[in-house]
């Protein structure tokens, strides 16, 4: 199953693919313990003439136990894909590190706008630069985006780094990666926004150092 | 124990003349029928759009066999609204809750009918007209609804950015008198029960579909409130020029979310719970064996339908929400499975020891399980906040709410049809294309939905037109043509469902009026039951239902409405 995951290029894709992991092992045990007992009982107690069933009504505690036990389990499996779970979603979406690179993201039918802040890195100064649909970005740095929507809700969606967030109008929505192989990977919006909802699509090109170097002094040739 | 066995003959007489018969009828028996005819029906369109949605993403931009032309992106977009809507609205609702409801909870409580038959009547009409205006909704200009099933706002909002014009209005409409109609139904499936059992029919004596019919009627009526009002802001943003979920009018996009799915939630186990309920009368009918459980499983569905009005944000994780809300709701949201785990375990445990016959209704009823079981689990991957950064809004979803919800309807469903057909229309469904038509729709709706898990898990987002126009998705076109074969199958197989349904109407043979030595109370009757439901006195009750092996009863079983031997089973 996981062979069909996009190849991971983030630092806390590996995080998340791995409760991935964890949870197909757990809920995989239910599935194969349920299942079998399913085909064993249907095989095992198939109709015979003169067989009689036991009473079991198990409404008292003596009976009841039989599927109050594994209830136990489950429940403590349950507390334990939670706790696992609150750690990975708090590292990928509660605060997050301090960033080296920020930049403006705003959805508007049908398209990303990249806002740069530029080399003074503050936006609204007469350096920004807007670009429709490419992001740039350093590899190995932590890049926060914001995230504004100009009409519909849209999804901003970086499968390759398993990162995915809303983007709502009237709100400023931080995220933030770290991408950790140079590349080029598609930003598809995943939110339904409209007739131009399939196709709307940016890309994210991961650069090593001096690409990302080279791409910048092309942006601003003067500094 | 209310008697109502005085008033023999009904609150209403014998209907004369073909109107007051089979159109403008309050006898619930005629009225589970108008719903199940109206949610077939819905079916039909519903599984046709299913069959649209999936060639295109199979074959994006080619003609479509049996549509005659390509779709484009924007109709792509109403297709799968109204696949959406019409499923859950317009199938899910009208057949399991309100044709089963209407139709057995008199039958198994020992009612001469409900106990509102002309506000029964009135809701079912209702429904008529919600139908008519969805119907309408397909050939106004901008066409049908586009904004997705659950219509989120600012897109729905504004003619500008989803492109249907009206439509969208006709579809709000619509859902609106579906929720009056079903506001109307739930009055009568709780009143009911709790008012009009016959002697001895204590509110433990209840068979669990009664239960579970009684449960989601109860959740529905708690939870519609929000969402009713959500859909009346959203026709003044759309028509009246108000700002509720408008950012740039000072309204909030979120505020709908959270009104829809507060409602939203509870309303899967509104559709969940009869086919759950249908299962649990099936199960026990073919294993020869009483339920296990009888008391845990209410107490655990009380449990369950209380816990699913604190969840509904799991649908908003990375919605924009604050991100320190989702760990509580993903822990209420995992922990939901607690409660489920109880009710599989004792439907496990009910097959445990059986005497188990295979006829169709049990084929379906285990089937669902099965499935049941599998969408259930799926389900802890969406759960886990964490997994659902990278699931959220892919074909993960779409899998997963398809295995939970086409176990609860269509496989439930159809094993509640196979049961209770004979006493619905005195005939006998035939056995051996029941039994082609289980493994058509089992298999090949595994071979559907199983593999569109991969699909998700490659990444692939819902509601896009063409998988083609992204590079990463490539890897899948293989498997989205698979998919689409299968689906088509699945689809194909429904026709021996169709023809046995309409061709055993007439021609099936005689049903007995207990075909399946059943022991409540609906097999007492003749088949179908005449106005008022029993010839003569509505029968008594003497002990639970599935009196199945009872220690000491000469016989295997004891129906209801027998005395029990002095001692069997005297211990609920």
């Amino acid at each position: 199953m996981f062979a069909w995951l996009p190849e991971n290029v983030s630092t806390f894709g590996g995080d998340i693919d791995s409760i991935f992991r964890f949870i197909y092992y757990i809920v995989g045990f239910w599935f194969l313990a349920t299942q079998g007992f399913l085909i064993y009982c249907l095989i095992r107690f198939r109709r015979r003439p003169g067989r009689r069933p036991p009473y079991l009504h198990g409404n008292n505690l003596s009976q009841a136990a039989w599927i109050l036990l594994p209830l136990v389990i489950v429940l403590v499996l349950d507390l334990w894909i939670d706790f696992r779970s609150a750690d990975v979603w708090a590292k990928v979406k509660v605060g997050g590190p301090r960033p080296d690179v920020v930049i403006e993201v705003t959805g508007k039918q049908f398209n990303w706008i990249m806002t740069y802040p530029g080399p003074d890195g503050r936006f609204g100064t007469a350096d920004d630069k807007k670009v429709e649909n490419e992001l740039h970005v350093p590899v190995n740095k932590v890049v926060q985006v914001v995230l504004r929507g100009e009409d519909v809700i849209h999804s901003f969606f970086l499968p390759q780094l398993r990162l995915k967030q809303d983007v709502v109008p009237g709100r400023a929505i931080r995220a933030w990666f770290q991408a950790t192989k140079p590349g080029k990977y598609e930003i598809p919006c995943a939110e339904l926004c409209g007739f131009g909802h399939s196709g709307m699509k940016g890309w994210l090109h991961v650069h090593a150092e001096a690409q990302y170097k080279e791409w910048a002094r092309k942006m601003w040739p003067g500094s | 124990m209310s008697g109502t066995t005085a008033a023999a003959g009904g609150h209403h007489g014998e209907p004369g003349g073909f109107l007051r018969k089979y159109v403008f009828s309050a006898d619930h028996k005629m009225i589970a029928r108008q719903y199940m005819f109206i949610s077939l029906f819905w079916a039909a369109v519903g599984g046709y759009f299913a069959y649209i949605i999936r060639w295109q993403l199979a074959h994006p931009e080619a003609d479509i066999p049996l549509f005659g032309r390509p779709i484009g992106p924007d109709e792509y977009n109403a297709f799968v609204t109204m696949h959406g809507t019409i499923m859950v609205f317009f199938v899910a609702m009208p057949l399991l809750l309100a044709s089963f409801g209407n139709f057995l909870i008199p039958l198994m409580i020992g009612a001469r009918d409900m106990a509102f038959p002309r506000l029964n009547m009135l809701s079912v009409w209702v429904l008529g007209a919600a139908s008519a205006l969805l119907l309408l909704s397909f050939f106004v200009e901008g066409g049908p609804a586009a904004g997705g099933w659950t219509g989120y706002p600012p897109l729905s909002a504004r003619t500008a950015y989803v492109g249907a014009d009206k439509g969208m209005d006709l579809w709000l409409l619509a859902l609106a008198l579906e929720f009056a109609s079903f506001l109307m139904g739930g009055i009568n499936f709780l009143v009911t029960p709790l008012n009009m059992r016959t002697r001895g029919m204590g509110l433990l004596r209840m068979p669990l579909f009664v239960w579970m019919v009684m449960i989601a009627s109860l959740l529905f009526l708690l939870s519609v409130g929000p969402l009713v009002a959500g859909a009346v802001m959203l026709l003044l943003d759309r028509n009246l020029g108000t700002s509720f979920f408008l950012a740039s009018g000072g309204g909030d996009p979120l505020l709908w979310q959270h009104l829809f799915w507060f409602f939203g939630h509870p309303e899967v186990y509104v559709i969940l719970l009869p086919g759950l309920g249908a299962m649990m009368e099936v199960m026990p009918t073919f294993s020869r064996k009483t339920i296990f459980g009888y008391r845990p499983i209410i107490v655990a569905v009380l449990v369950a339908g209380a816990l699913s009005f604190v969840v509904w944000a799991h649908h908003q994780y990375i919605s924009g929400l604050d991100p320190r809300l989702a760990t509580p709701f993903s822990v209420t949201t995992i922990l939901i499975s607690v409660p489920f785990a109880l009710i599989v375990f004792a439907l496990l445990a009910t097959l445990w020891g059986g005497s188990i016959r295979l006829a169709t209704p049990m084929w379906f009823a285990v089937g669902g399980l099965a499935v049941f079981i599998f969408g259930g689990l799926t389900g802890i991957f969406n759960g886990s906040a964490a997994v659902d950064i990278y699931i959220h809004d892919t074909y993960f979803v779409v899998a997963h709410f398809h295995s939970t919800f086409f176990s609860a309807l269509f496989l439930a469903g159809f094993a509640a049809i196979y049961y209770w057909y004979p006493k619905m229309f005195g005939r006998m469904m035939n056995e051996a294309l029941g039994q082609i038509h289980f493994w058509g729709t089992f298999l090949f709706f595994l071979a559907v939905f199983v593999p569109m898990h991969l699909v998700g898990v490659g990444g692939m987002m819902r509601r896009i037109a063409n998988p083609g126009q992204y590079e990463f998705l490539a890897p899948l076109s293989g498997l989205n043509r698979m998919i689409t074969m299968s689906a088509v199958l699945l689809l194909l197989s429904q026709f021996f469902f169709a023809f046995n349904f309409f061709w055993s109407m007439f021609r099936g043979r005689r049903a007995p009026d207990n075909p399946w030595e059943g022991t409540t109370l609906e097999w007492t009757t003749p088949s179908p039951p005449p106005h008022g439901n029993w010839p003569g006195e509505v029968p008594q009750v003497h002990h639970p239902p599935y009196g199945y092996g009872l220690p000491g009863a000469g016989e295997d079983w004891v129906p209801q409405h027998r005395p029990a031997p002095s001692g069997a089973g005297a211990g609920r």
